[in-house]
């Protein structure tokens, strides 16, 4: 009983970083309705700054004034963020931000690495607090106590500034209606910008504070960035006392998950996750989202076409030189076009689901890995035909996301996409942790294709066929009456129910080729490399379609296509350099910040504006 | 005091206002009449800023507000009530007071909490409620009442008897005349015939985002054929 205590209370010490993590970006996406990714980047700056200046400051004036300072310090480079990328694209297209943030990931991860190398830091310890006290017999952490004990104060002194202070009203009033608070003569843009500062600081609170018991390294950002976006689903977004109760909901069980079933800690959280949504599609405190409150932003969809006669010849050209590289081409080249066709795929099936579905996944790995693996362990394990394990790739595929599709329809916006991650990292734990089926990280190998196809060239046709033919297929269905369905369910839902179409269902099958198109880019992508591992199914991989859908433009119909091509180059050139991922942020931050319409978006209108009377061809 | 010309105003292709030009003087109290989709809401956002015109000026007293962000344009002293209230739901009638809370303006009156609940009783009742709890009527004072926080010089109400209960909407003539001695500027748009020449000192009728009539309502009177083709009497 002692022992179980004893891990409650650790339990409730972990949750103080969490918390004041959560809260900065619940604050965030409040007010700027931005999907802060870089949120965790935030946190591992405040454990770096906070170490550094702890070694500067000396004793107990210098612990804890390092830990202000280190808010302070980080609450500016969020304001610097805000105003020199952020502030630029709110009027992008909702959930455009996100490719953004993700760029200032890359950007903070490479700039710590210059700055404080490659090695991790142990965190001083709290001066005066270095022991630990009895409690029922129990070693308990003084610096725990502490920490538990500050945390309620925190979140009261979060709480009066959010419900007592003017800076409080006008958020929450921004909260609900950015433009009429501007209307009332209050600069928004600078609210905004305090805003993410403030968000910014929590988190390098958080960072800072968990210092003596953590330390700082360059995992940490995406270390924590699960955990934070789990707490402030659970909690229910925008809801303060939401994001303490889940912090201390999700701290806690972690604790006992760690000492009682140690193999669920991957996913313990996701689980969680998944069962309050299902039961609470809004989160313990959240209240529902009622659409277009926050007033739509951006231009409204424009109606798609298919191309006309030069869009066609120009696709046909295109298509007709890949047939010829072979001719001309070397290996390297080959291989590098395998990898577009499969990304691109992959893009493809993405962008249909969120494009043409307006069904933002943030779980789309699971698909594409999941026919991986589907195809690989019928090969490994049964010696099955490579024709007909492939076959079993979108099949395995497509089945998955009904499965799954079947419970995230029901919600919508964020907090389908959490669901979906939730679902994509059930999938990738059970790679990872059922080492008997998967072999876990050791992966599976020497997966490799039938002889007629084991060779480059044989391989190339075979994976241009299947996924230019997969990306047609796509397309086709956009412009059938089901695609027609889809975007009117889309676009008004209300109005798409009176006329008779049963949205859900409409969306639930859209999801499910959706997954099956993932699945065959999964079987093309396992038979190229002749192997699979748990990374095909992980966050980062379904983070980088949605990044290279929003780049290429996802109210366009070829920004997925087109995104994954230039990003699978970019990345191809840029990675041979030390400090790729800041070149790569950069190139990111750059695209997104020239073209907030996505590149083909971008270039659309490029083009209407040399030829208004053109015929509505370029994309 | 302002003095619009020749402005164009679009919602993405859409051409609302076409070549618009009128003016306000101070103290006056000015109502734009036309039926729907004449463009009055449209001129009222176009004013503010909300949706800036692609041509043409908008001065007040003397500064151009045409490329100012709307935040701008009511530290200038424009006060803009929309035509759906906008009240922020989730917060109370005291805190929509306060998001509109500006600093005191020369040549404006200047308002305080407790004069607005005076101007609006109903408003000091409930000043704990939250927005969503509050009927129609009540929302559209709290509107006015949370634009009037900002001492505007000069207050642009849109369709403020819109869907309101008639007896409210008599209170509401009532509370616009008291502005009006108190010396503020009002440029009113309205649908209700009745009501607008109840308060204001002059009509400006548009039709197709263009200007049809502009004078005293004594001077519209006699003109029957224009009320007829401009106003759904």
């Amino acid at each position: 009983m002692a022992f179980l205590f004893a891990q409650f209370l650790t339990g409730l010490a972990n949750a103080a970083a969490l918390f004041l993590v959560a809260s900065g970006l619940s604050l965030i996406f409040g007010v700027t309705r931005i999907v802060n990714f870089a949120h965790g980047s935030f946190y591992m700056l405040g454990a770096f700054i906070g170490v550094t200046l702890m070694e500067v400051l000396p004793g107990h004036l210098g612990f804890w004034g390092a830990i202000v300072l280190t808010g302070l310090a980080v609450g500016l480079i969020g304001a610097l963020v805000e105003v020199v990328v952020l502030r630029r694209i709110y009027r992008a297209p909702e959930l455009f931000q996100l490719v953004a943030t993700f760029g200032v990931i890359l950007v903070i991860q490479d700039l710590a690495l210059m700055i404080w190398g490659a090695e991790d830091r142990l965190g001083p310890r709290a001066p005066g607090l270095r022991g630990v006290w009895r409690i029922f017999g129990e070693p308990v952490p003084k610096y725990d106590i502490v920490l538990i004990a500050i945390t309620p104060f925190i979140l009261l002194a979060l709480w009066y500034l959010i419900t007592r202070t003017r800076l409080g009203i006008l958020v929450r009033a921004a909260t609900q209606d950015r433009e009429m608070v501007g209307a009332l003569g209050v600069n928004q843009a600078w609210l905004f910008t305090g805003v993410f500062a403030l968000g910014s600081a929590l988190a390098g609170w958080g960072g800072a504070l968990q210092l003596p018991t953590g330390g700082a390294d360059l995992l940490m950002d995406f270390n924590i960035i699960g955990a934070v976006f789990v707490v402030v689903v659970i909690g229910g977004m925008g809801s303060l006392p939401g994001a303490f109760v889940a912090s201390v909901l999700i701290s806690v069980l972690n604790v006992f998950g760690v000492t009682y079933l140690p193999q669920s800690t991957l996913v313990l959280m996701f689980v969680v996750m998944a069962l309050v949504l299902i039961v609470r599609p809004y989160g313990l405190l959240g209240r529902e989202e009622v659409a277009g409150e926050h007033g739509q932003v951006g231009a409204p969809e424009t109606p798609i076409r298919p191309y006309g006669p030069l869009g066609v010849a120009l696709t046909a050209a295109l298509l007709a030189l890949l047939a010829a590289l072979p001719a001309f081409a070397d290996t390297f080249l080959m291989v590098l076009v395998i990898d577009i066709v499969v990304f691109a795929l992959f893009a493809a099936s993405l962008h249909f689901i969120l494009g043409t579905g307006g069904l933002v996944s943030f779980g789309h790995a699971a698909f594409f890995g999941g026919g991986a693996y589907a195809a690989a362990l019928l090969v490994f394990h049964t010696q099955t035909p490579m024709e007909l394990a492939f076959l079993f790739a979108p099949l395995a595929a497509g089945l998955l996301a009904l499965g799954i599709g079947w419970f995230c329809i029901r919600l919508s916006g964020v907090y389908f996409a959490m669901l979906t991650l939730a679902f994509s990292q059930l999938v990738w734990s059970l790679a990872f942790q059922w080492r008997s089926v998967t072999r876990g990280d050791d992966g599976l190998i020497n997966i490799w294709p039938a002889d007629w196809l084991n060779a480059t060239v044989p391989y190339y046709y075979f994976t241009l066929a299947l996924g230019v033919g997969g990306i047609l297929t796509l397309r086709h269905v956009i412009h059938s009456p089901f695609g027609y369905a889809l975007r009117a369910g889309r676009d008004s839902p209300r109005q798409a129910e009176a006329m008779g179409i049963d949205v859900k269902r409409v969306q639930l099958v859209a999801f499910a080729l959706a997954g099956a198109m993932a699945g065959l880019a999964g079987g093309l992508f396992v038979f190229s490399k002749g192997s699979v591992f748990p990374t095909e199914l992980e966050i980062a991989k379904s983070f980088d379609a949605l990044i290279v859908v929003f780049l290429g433009g996802v109210k366009t119909l070829a920004g997925g296509v087109v995104g994954a091509s230039f990003m699978t180059s970019v990345e191809h050139w840029l990675t041979r350099l030390e400090y790729w991922r800041l070149l790569l942020g950069l190139v990111i931050i750059a695209v997104v910040i020239l073209m907030p319409e996505g590149i083909v978006g971008t270039l659309h209108r490029l083009w209407q504006r040399w030829r208004p009377a053109s015929e509505d061809t370029a994309r | 005091m302002l003095e619009v010309s020749a402005i164009h105003s679009f919602y993405g292709k859409a051409h609302i206002l076409d070549g618009l030009s009128f003016s306000v003087a101070r103290g006056e109290v000015v109502a734009l009449l036309g039926r729907n989709g004449a463009g009055k809401s449209t001129t009222m956002k176009s004013v503010m800023q909300l949706v800036p015109p692609r041509a043409g000026s908008v001065s007040f007293e003397g500064r151009e507000l045409v490329g100012l962000p709307a935040y701008r344009t009511a530290k200038a002293g424009l006060g803009y009530v929309p035509e759906d209230r906008r009240i922020f739901s989730d917060l109370t009638v005291l805190e929509n007071l306060e998001v509109g809370r500006q600093p005191p303006r020369e040549g404006a009156p200047h308002w305080t909490v407790a004069q607005l609940f005076e101007l609006f009783p109903n408003l000091a009742e409930r000043r704990h409620n939250r927005g969503k709890h509050m009927s129609g009527g009540e929302q559209q004072m709290l509107s006015i009442a949370r634009t009037l926080m900002g001492n505007p010089a000069l207050l642009l109400l849109d369709e403020p008897s819109e869907g309101i209960a008639p007896v409210i909407v008599e209170q509401m003539a009532r509370s616009i005349l008291t502005l009006k001695a108190e010396g503020l500027t009002v440029l009113i748009s309205e649908q209700n015939l009745h009501f607008a020449r109840a308060v204001a000192d002059r009509a400006i009728i548009l039709e197709s985002g263009q200007k049809k009539f502009d004078g005293s309502f004594a001077l519209l009177e006699k003109q029957p054929e224009i009320r007829d083709a401009y106003l759904s009497v």
